[in-house]
């Protein structure tokens, strides 16, 4: 007789459901982007330097375009590269 | 006289061949500059040598400074006209700040240390998501 509690370990259920991505500029009341701040900004930059999209970061799309404008700013000024290699 | 100042940031960079003393008069130069048509300095933050992200003018280090004014909005076309003549600045960028970013730069000036602060808070947001 399957009980319950084998029928569990048969079938292969997630165990966890996936938290829910946010926007971490909303939750944590930050308003301007510091395009200054390069610790900060490649949070949001992949390993070649490239924006990640909303999709993954889950960042709203207010803050989304901020950050463009940050980013693109300290690629400007050479604190971020506009291209490269091993960025982290 | 001093009617519809605005908040401005502009972010020099100069020729890493400079002396220290001629450092400091390159800053002066522009600082006047402000001054003298009839704007006010907030801020200069002074960070010195850095290393670039990537070359500029086959330069790999180049010397930042920050400064924050207000200043009438027709000084920006005769301070670009200035920092576009001088040989030692390699980059310049004039940014508009709004109350955010006012705000933002006040308080930073006042605690530098609520900064990592704020960013160990978010390293734990990020791990407890994670575990």
């Amino acid at each position: 007789m399957a009980r319950p509690t084998d029928i569990k370990y048969l079938s292969t259920q997630r165990v966890e459901k996936r938290q829910k991505k946010y926007c971490r500029f909303k939750k944590l009341g930050i308003k301007y982007i510091d395009y200054k701040d390069a610790e900060f900004l490649k949070k949001f930059l992949n390993e070649q330097g490239k924006m990640l999209p909303r999709r993954i970061t889950g960042t709203s799309l207010k803050y989304q375009r901020k950050l463009g404008h940050a980013i693109k700013k300290a690629r400007q000024m050479a604190i971020l590269p506009y291209v490269t290699d091993l960025l982290k | 006289m001093a009617t519809n100042l605005q908040d401005y940031e502009m972010m020099l960079i100069f020729t890493p061949v400079l002396a220290e003393e001629e450092f400091k008069n390159a800053q002066e130069k522009f600082i006047s500059l402000i001054k003298e048509n009839g704007g006010e300095i907030v801020h200069v933050n002074s960070w010195g040598l850095r290393s670039l992200s990537y070359p500029i003018q086959k330069k790999t280090t180049g010397l930042y400074v920050v400064i924050e004014f207000k200043a009438p909005s027709d000084l920006n076309a005769k301070l670009e006209i200035q920092l576009n003549r001088d040989e030692t600045v390699m980059r310049h960028m004039i940014t508009h700040l709004d109350k955010f970013a006012v705000a933002y730069n006040e308080r930073k000036r006042n605690a530098p240390a609520k900064e990592s602060k704020s960013k160990t808070e978010n390293e734990t947001v990020s791990s407890v998501s994670a575990s």
